[in-house]
């Protein structure tokens, strides 16, 4: 009797794995022909398989494959990033309100975007200095963090707060003193924005295998969500494991936020409405995490670039107006 | 057959004086219980014993072998800790909860398979709480819960069984079904320690005791020697009137 009904359960343990997982692959592969096809000039279903065919005209050629196909992988990609990077943290502290910015990642990249903005240098230098400003960050908070010793989740939080801080105030003396004709594009910068984003493969494949790298550690971090002492006592190398989450989810997040911007709320959302949908596997929950966040930021992307065209919205507004009321009636109807 | 040992232990309670240095030996089949007043160390004890925390000299040995030579997962094969203190920060289900003691067991790459899930079914079904495998932690009376961890320790089946106060918030049935469940463990071969605060509980069950001093003093040996109530008296700063019922002696605080 109880091995009939362990294995009544077992089978839609198993099916539970694939069929979220492959739901949300059609819902970003619908999310990335809808971004591809929307535009300024809208192109039907043809029009794109005519290109990838490798035939149509040389106008839609240059829309599709130059354009729209590598923004909207950038957004895919960028999205997956920051929701994986989200749920990482979130396991790490401990503290479901953390995002990938808690620890002022996002600060120290924001900082040095608009230093090489404001030195008027552009295109690459940006996106170098940005990266650099993220790292600064990283090293610094975890260096003070880890000061004498003791490492806890809230002495992290409390010294990644206050870094973050501590850049915002950067941030705001650079926007005062910078000319105005630079404003508007630091403005978008700190909001999010994929213009900028260039190649989408190297944060694509990054997503990818750190997607694979993952796997293995799932059930490891599934202990750590209870606990460092638990998770110890059941044969996890606690340190080792808490290093690896910090520096994967700043990596992560560094990418996502050099390619981008800082955008917000796709972090923090994202993995808790898989959550309250899927429970909290993070065998399950950090795959679901790529794809869900992915398709979140390519659907926000395009409604940001065609809602009041040619004009364009700053994306990070999209996302949360996309997922606060989602996530409120997610949270609505779970309790 | 796995014996828990320590050679000159001398565990390390924030700002006390080095205790008393612990030699002792748990061999298989024996149920110690750790007697003592609160902020003794009895927590402390159990966690260096489980390898969490570093002793502030010698050494704990399983088999012979010192804990720290050994890798986690090994300690978490042969050893099984239930705390007394749990923080769920993320919504769990109680089936859920049960199976992550099989997290030792498997390789990085394995899902939990059906055999998994027997054993923390049976695990479960044990101690009573197979109605409530649905539902959330969150949700459970800290009773239920209590259970319940001592549910994943046995879905985890170590060779050697801590258990921190394993009768807390347990009602009386439950607190005899889990004492009965912790000999059980010992009478199949397996050691058990376990942290007490209720004298009778200890009398009735344990056949080892370890009584812990506030200072750091500490004695040990077969529960009869130690069950003596000046002893007694002496270790929790509280006169105690004694009487046999049931084939064991009972304690009761004096006013």
């Amino acid at each position: 009797m109880p091995v009939a009904s362990a294995d009544a359960m077992r089978m839609p343990r198993r099916r539970s794995l694939w069929l979220p997982l492959g739901m949300l692959a059609l819902l970003g592969l619908a999310a990335l022909l809808m971004s591809v096809t929307w535009g300024s000039a809208a192109l039907t279903l043809g029009d794109v398989w005519a290109v990838v065919r490798g035939e149509g005209s040389p106008l839609a050629r240059t829309l599709i494959l130059e354009l729209r196909i590598p923004r909207s992988l950038s957004a895919f990609a960028v999205g997956g990033l920051l929701a994986v990077a989200g749920a990482l943290m979130q396991v790490l502290l401990r503290n479901p309100l953390a995002d990938p910015y808690v620890l002022g990642l996002s600060g120290g990249a924001s900082v040095g975007a608009l230093a090489a903005m404001l030195a008027g240098l552009g295109g690459a230098l940006i996106t170098g200095s940005a990266f650099a400003g993220a790292f600064l960050s990283t090293l610094l908070v975890f260096g003070l963090a880890h000061g004498t010793g003791s490492w806890t989740p809230s002495r992290l939080l409390l010294t990644g707060v206050v870094v973050a801080a501590g850049w915002g105030a950067v941030i705001t003396l650079m926007l005062a003193i910078s000319p105005a004709e630079r404003l508007p594009g630091m403005l978008y910068w700190l909001m999010g924005d994929l213009s900028y984003a260039r190649s989408p493969w190297p944060p694509l494949t990054l997503l990818l295998a750190i997607c694979l790298l993952l796997v293995p550690l799932g059930r490891s971090l599934n202990v750590m969500a209870r606990g460092p002492l638990q998770a110890a006592a059941l044969g996890v190398k606690v340190r080792p494991l808490e290093w690896t989450i910090y520096l994967v989810a700043s990596v992560l997040t560094a990418t996502a936020v050099t390619t981008a911007g800082s955008i917000g709320f796709v972090g923090l959302v994202v993995p808790h409405m898989l959550r309250l949908v899927l429970g909290n596997d993070q065998r399950l929950i950090l795959p679901a995490c790529a794809l869900a966040g992915g398709s979140l930021l390519v659907l926000a992307d395009t409604l940001a670039r065609t809602m009041i065209a040619p004009e364009q919205l700053p994306v990070g507004v999209i996302t949360a107006l996309l997922g606060v009321p989602t996530f409120l009636f997610l949270l609505y109807r779970s309790r | 057959m796995n014996r828990l040992e320590t050679q000159e232990l001398v565990i390390d309670v924030p700002g006390r004086r080095d205790g008393q240095a612990l030699t002792l030996s748990v061999e298989p089949g024996q149920v110690w219980g750790v007697l003592g007043p609160n902020g003794a160390g009895k927590t402390t004890l159990l966690h260096t014993l489980a390898g969490l925390r570093a002793p502030r000299a010698g050494q704990v040995l399983i088999d012979g072998r010192p804990l720290a030579a050994l890798g986690r997962r090994q300690v978490a094969q042969m050893l099984g800790l239930v705390f007394q203190e749990r923080h769920d920060g993320f919504p769990a289900t109680v089936r859920e909860t049960a199976l992550i003691g099989r997290h030792p067991w498997l390789s990085a790459w394995q899902m939990e398979g059906g055999e998994d899930l027997r054993l923390a079914e049976v695990a479960l079904e044990r101690l009573d709480v197979a109605h409530l495998a649905e539902r959330l932690v969150s949700t459970l009376s800290g009773g239920e819960r209590q259970r319940l961890a001592i549910a994943t320790v046995l879905t985890q089946a170590p060779r050697i069984w801590l258990a921190d106060e394993p009768t807390n918030h347990l009602d009386l049935h439950h607190q005899t079904a889990v004492m009965a469940l912790l000999a059980e463990q010992a009478g199949e071969g397996r050691a058990v320690v376990m942290c007490l605060h209720d004298l009778n509980l200890a009398a009735r069950w344990c056949d080892h005791l370890l009584l812990l001093y506030p200072d750091g003093e500490a004695c040990w040996g077969a529960a009869g020697r130690m069950l003596v109530p000046a002893a007694l008296e002496r270790l929790y700063g509280q006169r105690l009137a004694t009487a046999e019922i049931d084939g064991a002696p009972v304690f009761v605080p004096v006013r």
